[in-house]
């Protein structure tokens, strides 16, 4: 259980997809101007990655290697479009918002990334688990992400305003440039900053 | 007229890296020299100008809507376009594989300065976000369609060559040591991105 239990930690921090592995970064960043569709995102590919990895593993010995991609996109994809049309049918103002995105999951680089390096190789459980975390270190930074975005861009959390009228009344402004794209890449730029100088104290 | 705008359009405004984050992973990957960036933004072009047309030929006569009426009238209700998603992605893998299978056995010249690239190409978000936001957005003609999969691409190659030159300069500054290699370069694309979005409102 101890193995089992450093599966599911690692990703979460240590070699996180995003900041450190930087992967699934083409669909993560287009969906935090608010928390609220990066939740549902971050769950979303939590599962998918977990699912299609468990899958892959107990199929991993008839899958012939030429063309391992295609079969692995197929299984992928199967699972985003339950996704797909499960928002449609719960969440239908989320699932406009995501837009494409919840399409681009499929070629999300976190989810082949875990399939080819450890769906392929490991047992069917150990697999599940490495997906499902990794999805989690993945959701986390979207929530980060999108926390600042939203708090900075709009001034609101969930939609609900946070920051109190007086404050706009004494000339505070919301930064508009959080909103937009480039803002997005640049609070990664300085979560990775951030992260990577803490983990060189901790090797000292 | 309308084509050339759309062309114009997609790699300036539309640019599938700044505006939309796709094809982020081998975007920060694959940009650490300018050839290699170059080999990769090539085969980008040529997938997504091959692509683009025949998902849009699949979309309009199998999939959207009432698409079915050329088999039979009768079939006028049926509704396929929850398959989008498998269908384009399958296009997608299947074309990068026979075209990675065709190079490596008739011209290994070609093979070795492309052929590394194009596995990464199956899932590169920005091939099927292409195709997903034809589909979205409902493009009238053929040619409309083509010329928004390769003005797509002329935009990506734009972005990683550029990126690229901008990294080989970069490794002469003195960078604060957390922030080298992946935070600068984040931060470089975000920078990148505010230059772009200078571009917006371009109309021919």
């Amino acid at each position: 259980m101890a193995m089992d239990k450093k599966i599911f930690t690692t990703p979460i921090i240590k070699s996180n997809p995003i900041t450190v592995l930087v992967l699934g970064i083409c669909s993560a960043l287009a969906v935090t101007v608010k928390l609220e569709p990066a939740i549902v995102m971050g769950i979303s590919v939590t599962l998918v990655t977990g699912l299609s990895s468990f899958l892959i593993s107990l199929i991993r010995k008839t899958i012939p290697n030429r063309i391992r991609i295609i079969v692995q996109l197929v299984v992928v994809a199967m699972f985003v479009i339950l996704i797909s049309e499960f928002l449609k049918a719960y969440v239908y103002d989320v699932s406009k918002q995501l837009s494409v995105y919840v399409g681009l999951i499929i070629t999300n680089c976190i989810i082949m990334g875990r399939i080819e390096a450890f769906g392929l190789t490991e047992k069917p459980l150990p697999s599940l688990v490495d997906g499902l975390a990794n999805g989690l270190g993945y959701g986390l930074i979207l929530v980060i992400v999108a926390f600042f975005r939203e708090l900075i861009g709009s001034g609101t959390i969930f939609g609900l305003q946070v920051i109190p009228q007086s404050f706009y009344d004494a000339g505070y402004m919301n930064n508009g440039l959080f909103i937009m794209p480039p803002m997005a890449l640049i609070l990664i730029g300085c979560l990775i900053w951030i992260q990577r100088s803490f983990q060189k104290e901790e090797k000292k | 007229m309308e084509a050339l705008n759309i062309f114009v359009k997609s790699i300036f405004v539309d640019n599938m890296i700044f505006a939309y984050f796709l094809g982020m992973c081998s975007f920060l990957a694959v940009s650490k020299n300018v050839k290699t960036a170059i080999g990769l933004g090539v085969a980008v072009i040529f997938v997504l100008g091959v692509t683009l047309p025949i998902n849009y030929l699949l979309n309009k006569y199998l999939l959207s809507p009432g698409s079915l009426t050329w088999i039979s009238p009768s079939l006028a209700e049926v509704d396929l376009s929850f398959l989008s998603f498998i269908i384009f992605i399958a296009v997608i893998a299947s074309f990068v594989q026979l075209v990675e299978m065709v190079v490596e056995k008739y011209s290994p010249t070609l093979y070795s300065s492309l052929g590394i690239f194009l596995p990464l190409i199956a899932v590169n978000c920005a091939i099927l976000g292409a195709s997903l936001f034809m589909q979205q957005r409902a493009f009238p003609s053929l040619g409309i369609a083509t010329c928004y999969g390769l003005g797509s691409g002329v935009g990506w190659f734009l972005a990683i060559v550029s990126i690229a030159a901008i990294r080989e300069k970069i490794t002469y500054s003195n960078v604060p040591k957390p922030l080298q290699g992946l935070g600068i370069t984040f931060i470089i694309a975000g920078l990148m991105a505010i230059a772009f979005m200078g571009f917006m409102g371009i109309n021919i």
